[in-house]
């Protein structure tokens, strides 16, 4: 695909940013790792040019068969309540972003990563490493196998524990769409107390929450959570041409 | 049987949840609400490592060297539990990604991406000098890599750009890194180093590295 250039000019796409009222700031002061870490100078806006509208092509290399189905490891099944989790990585003007990489970890059944930092007083499960990789179809949409993660205690309080949650990176085709997130499980009654769930915009936390499919839950074998991603989009309806192809 | 063979049922139509729009009016362009970031937390290398994450160039590759670096906590503790990542042109400005208007660029054993975890105390990744880029707008950028910092205590990836402090006469001339107030532009100057170039990474203090909203 080649686009076209007029003299030096380039027709370059624009990522669209969420408003500042809908997207988790980078800094929070309930949650207290923040504390030393979040900058606190104002950021300088970057215009977005050539290295900004581009991004990796990471595919099916970087994913095997296994990476779909974590509940399954070291010859044999790990512990826990087996769910399906799936949807679809669509970019926000609804356009659906295939071939996207993307990338899981949680905790285990019961609440335990399989991490040397880890050390609170819960089983580790021989059977689970708690990693998985996907590429989303050309749809856009994903699913993997695994079991419902455990809540875990974390020190940020007192009495401070996370909301089961299931970690998510994605790539989709470009920097600005990059995102590392979390994704929750619906009417979790740890939400309240959680400043990592709460850093997130009131009118935005539902997108972080997972909805239970009973259509996608499987007789006899798992339960299904349905979770769709948005990454930022360009402004552009999926029935316009993205391109400005015509020279002329 | 693996379930994973079941197809998902075409019967069903998809129905964003997030979906909104906006004030309501027809004439508004449809948007759907972006998924909210959350940080890495501490187990990011569960995820994330990938065995061939430091190579942007393939190991070997001529004229390769290392970029190293720590990133640096607002008491100046090195922070030991961050992901950098990176993302830059080739040595002829090109990038191997079909968003290029200009086309996709294959240069031989270069990638442009890598990830890097500071575990050791820093990250190091091994690269090539990217070539000067169009601004698009009838300007010339100076050689830049994209640089994404991951890490517990940051709920968003923050954003900044490494250049490079041997590249002074495009440096001057970059749009970018002259908007950026004198007495901080040399927080995103890479120096030269024995193998290739040191850049430190400062979340906080007097020498806080420039972010960028992107």
């Amino acid at each position: 695909m080649t686009g076209t250039t007029s003299g030096s000019r380039l027709h370059l796409p624009r990522y669209l940013r969420e408003d500042e009222s809908l997207r988790t700031p980078v800094g929070y002061a309930g949650y207290k790792s923040t504390g030393l870490r979040a900058p606190l100078r104002t950021p300088v806006d970057l215009p977005q040019r050539l290295t900004e509208i581009t991004g990796p092509v990471l595919g099916e290399d970087r994913v095997t068969a296994q990476d779909a189905d974590l509940t399954w490891r070291n010859g044999g099944e790990a512990v826990g309540q087996r769910i399906l989790v799936f949807g679809r990585v669509l970019d926000s003007d609804g356009r659906p972003v295939p071939d996207a990489l993307v990338e899981v970890w949680q905790a285990n059944a019961s609440g335990r990563y399989r991490h040397v930092v880890d050390n609170w007083p819960a089983p580790l499960d021989p059977h689970f490493d708690g990693l998985g990789r996907v590429v989303t179809d050309s749809l856009g949409r994903y699913e993997f196998l695994t079991i419902k993660p455990g809540a875990y205690p974390w020190g940020n309080h007192h009495n401070a524990w996370r909301p089961a949650h299931i970690h998510f990176s994605l790539f989709g085709r470009a920097f600005p769409q990059r995102l590392v997130t979390q994704m929750y499980f619906p009417g979790d009654p740890l939400f309240g107390q959680d400043p990592i769930y709460n850093a997130i915009p009131d009118a935005a936390r539902h997108r972080a929450v997972s909805q239970f499919s009973l259509e996608r839950t499987q007789d006899n074998w798992a339960l299904a959570y349905q979770w769709d991603i948005v990454l930022r989009g360009t402004g552009q309806t999926p029935f316009e041409t993205d391109d400005d192809g015509d020279v002329a | 049987m693996n379930p994973l063979d079941v197809p998902p049922d075409p019967a069903v139509p998809f129905q964003p949840r997030s979906g909104q729009r906006g004030t309501g009016f027809l004439t508004e362009p449809f948007q759907l609400g972006v998924t909210p970031s959350a940080t890495v937390g501490p187990y990011l290398a569960i995820g994330l490592t990938w065995a061939d994450g430091v190579w942007a160039a393939a190991e070997g590759t001529p004229e390769g060297f290392w970029i190293r670096g720590r990133v640096v906590d607002g008491a100046g503790a090195v922070v030991p539990d961050a992901m950098v990542e990176t993302w830059q042109a080739d040595p002829d400005g090109g990038f191997p990604s079909p968003d290029d208007p200009r086309g996709a660029a294959t240069y031989p054993g270069f990638r442009g991406f890598a990830r890097a975890q500071t575990s050791t105390g820093e990250f190091a990744i091994f690269t090539l000098k990217p070539g000067r880029l169009p601004d698009g707008e009838g300007g010339v950028q100076a050689p830049h890599i994209d640089v994404s910092v991951f890490a517990r205590g940051l709920l968003d990836r923050v954003v900044t750009r490494i250049y490079f402090a041997d590249e002074a006469d495009a440096n001057a001339e970059d749009a970018v890194l002259t908007t950026v107030p004198e007495d901080r532009r040399d927080t995103l100057l890479a120096t030269p180093a024995a193998d290739g170039y040191r850049f430190d990474i400062d979340l906080q203090g007097d020498r806080e590295t420039v972010f960028f909203a992107v």
